[in-house]
């Protein structure tokens, strides 16, 4: 799970990087503003006792053994946004002091592990826990959940990211350069492997621990309660967008997609295209048999060199991959609606709840 | 930590499950403190800014993943393995902690795309039928050539410099200053929590006169897990308000006493030279 320096291209990488960035941002700006003063020893405590907790070698049924991250476990006592930063900051010294992970592929690892991770387990542990009491077993079913689908979500992220470095990225002789296998091998190896032995460690390791919390130290679970938690009062205006969250993650996930996609979209066409007769065939296959206009219309060509997109047809001239201007272009997309998403989220909780 | 690192368990072969557990905390203290010895002795890159160095070693990682020339990856290598040399890190060392390691993980991943990748067949497998490609050979040596060379880059930051300067050095990168303190801090705290698993799991097996289930194994270190969360909260209670006694409010300041020399200034250009000039050659 924790993919090494060389496995992803470094187009990949700041792509990673990128897309964690503002969760980043938006976790710390979240954890700082519900703990003041008490963020950076709780964080940095938090993220020691995340650290440990990867190291433990948990047996399984069977006779095996698996390690577990935690991130359901961290997701559960403190809430998606301090567990993405908890869990991070455990992953980047893993990386950088242990070399356990890669530097350029941090940003990756966070992406799949920490953000994507704590969220999973955050919604899954809510949804499935509802509002039943601290000490019933559908908490114990929730935690298990939680830990079981965080884990595989990454490993289906990395697998992603592994799969689609052979389609993009191969030296003259056709050789990969990075990740070998295509994602019809990818992401079987990876989800087989994290959907019994690595997921079970995360199932066992979190319904465990609740299990210990009910018995031996209920109030720390308390925290997690429905209504109980000033981490959940946060959760409020992440509420309010979480569709859009869905949907927008949706996205981002089908963008390689339009990598297979052949032809142009249907009523895309630029004023050349009218010239071109292979392009003329296209647009009247297109159209039902109507026949295009001899030339471009006047209007068109008149405000076609009104303005120039940044990023023309999605890769821009200096870039030699068309595949990686693709996904940079997704990545670019995905960040200006993020960043929207942010402005609007702000106006509309800054007028709901006043800053306390 | 499943996967490839810098610490070198030590298995013996017949030791129980507490025993094995404690064994992969201790083998952590043993890292980190060779790292700290290792960083404090004489060598290049110990002499070297912690600023400078981080930049460069970020640069030379940045040169093994980008190159597209298994020709200039191993020159990375022979680099890194020079820069070792110099800076008091032998070979041998570093094929225990880094190269065994990622051999075993990368080069197990590695080994399908050699049959698995296609491309013209250089020779057939006896027995199996399978084409060995030259795309796949290929491919399978740029994953562990660039592991390789990356994973010995880190490691060498790593036994060169002491964590701290590190995370300070991080600073030159953009790092927010409350996330470098929290990263020291984690660091720091993450020893007390390995020494508080390592005295659990010491005081469970020094009571164990059997060999425990694999059931109560699980609830060994689930508990184990539960207490750790406790005192961390706990913990972390106690250390916020000994930062509040001792004047802390939020605000986070760093000494930043790094001093970058001439010489710190050519590694640093050397080590920027290295992509740009791998950059210019691929365009």
């Amino acid at each position: 799970m924790h993919i090494p320096d060389g496995y992803l291209s470094l187009s990949t990488c700041a792509a990673a990087y990128a897309a964690a960035l503002p969760f980043w941002y938006i976790a710390f700006r979240r954890v700082r503003r519900l703990l003041h003063t008490r963020m950076v020893p709780l964080l940095a405590v938090f993220s020691a006792f995340c650290f440990v907790i990867m190291m433990f070698n948990l047996p399984l049924p069977g006779g095996t053994t698996g390690h577990a991250v935690g991130v359901g476990i961290a997701a559960i006592v403190l809430g998606p946004w301090a567990s993405m930063v908890a869990i991070s900051v455990a992953l980047l010294i893993q990386a950088v002091f242990f070399g356990d992970g890669g530097i350029t592929t941090f940003g990756a690892n966070c992406l799949n592990m920490a953000v994507a991770g704590s969220l999973v387990a955050n919604w899954t542990y809510t949804l499935v826990a509802g509002r039943s009491a601290p000490d019933s077993t559908r908490r114990l079913v929730a935690a298990g959940a939680a830990g079981y689908l965080a884990i595989n979500v990454s490993a289906l992220l990395a697998g992603v990211e592994f799969g689609i470095q052979p389609l993009l990225f191969h030296d003259a002789t056709g050789a990969p350069l990075y990740a070998p296998y295509p994602l019809s091998i990818a992401l079987p190896a990876m989800m087989i492997g994290h959907l019994s032995f690595a997921g079970l460690a995360e199932l066992l390791i979190s319904a465990g621990l609740v299990a210990y919390l009910q018995r031996a130290n209920p109030e720390l679970l308390a925290f997690s309660a429905p209504g109980r938690s000033p981490r959940l009062a946060a959760a409020g205006a992440w509420r309010s967008t979480r569709s859009l969250w869905y949907a927008l993650a949706g996205l981002m996930i089908a963008t390689p997609l339009g990598l297979l996609a052949v032809g142009t979209a249907w009523g895309e066409w630029g004023t050349e295209s009218f010239a071109d007769a292979g392009a003329r065939q296209a647009i009247l296959r297109a159209s039902g048999n109507v026949a295009p206009p001899v030339a471009a219309p006047h209007g068109m060509e008149r405000l076609a060199g009104v303005w120039t997109a940044p990023i023309p047809d999605y890769a821009p001239a200096f870039m030699h991959s068309a595949g990686f201007g693709y996904i940079l272009s997704a990545v670019f997309g995905a960040g200006l609606i993020l960043l929207l998403l942010l402005v609007v989220s702000r106006l509309v909780s800054g007028k709901a709840t006043p800053e306390a | 930590m499943s996967e490839q690192y810098f610490v070198a368990g030590r298995h013996g072969p017949r030791r129980g499950f507490v025993e094995r557990l404690a064994g992969d905390l201790v083998a952590v203290f043993d890292h980190a403190l060779d790292a700290e010895a290792s960083s404090g002795r004489r060598g290049l890159l110990q002499g070297l800014d912690p600023r400078c160095k981080l930049v460069a070693i970020l640069a030379l990682i940045l040169c093994a993943v980008l190159t597209r020339s298994l020709t200039v990856l191993a020159a990375l290598f022979l680099l890194a393995v020079a820069l070792g040399l110099a800076s008091g890190i032998s070979p041998a060392r570093l094929a225990r902690q880094v190269w065994l390691g990622v051999l075993l993980f990368t080069g197990l991943i590695a080994l399908p795309a050699i049959v698995l990748v296609p491309g013209a067949p250089l020779w057939q497998l006896p027995w199996l039928h399978w084409s060995v490609t030259l795309p796949g050979l290929r491919s399978a040596a740029f994953l562990v050539g660039r592991a390789e060379t990356a994973a010995t880059f880190a490691l060498l930051l790593v036994l060169t410099t002491p964590w701290m300067h590190v995370l300070k050095a991080m600073r030159a990168l953009g790092v927010p200053v409350v996330m470098v303190a929290i990263l020291g801090m984690t660091h720091r705290y993450l020893f007390v929590f390995l020494q508080t698993a390592l005295q659990m799991f010491e005081a469970r097996q020094s009571r164990i006169v059997a060999p425990l289930a694999g059931a109560q194994r699980r609830r060994m270190v689930t508990a184990a897990v539960g207490v750790l969360l406790a005192r961390t909260f706990q913990l972390s209670a106690d250390v916020h308000l000994a930062m509040v006694a001792r004047g802390y409010r939020g605000e986070v300041h760093l000494l930043d006493d790094f001093r970058a020399r001439r010489r710190d200034w050519a590694a640093l250009s050397f080590a920027l030279a290295l992509p740009a000039a791998i950059l210019w050659s691929q365009r």
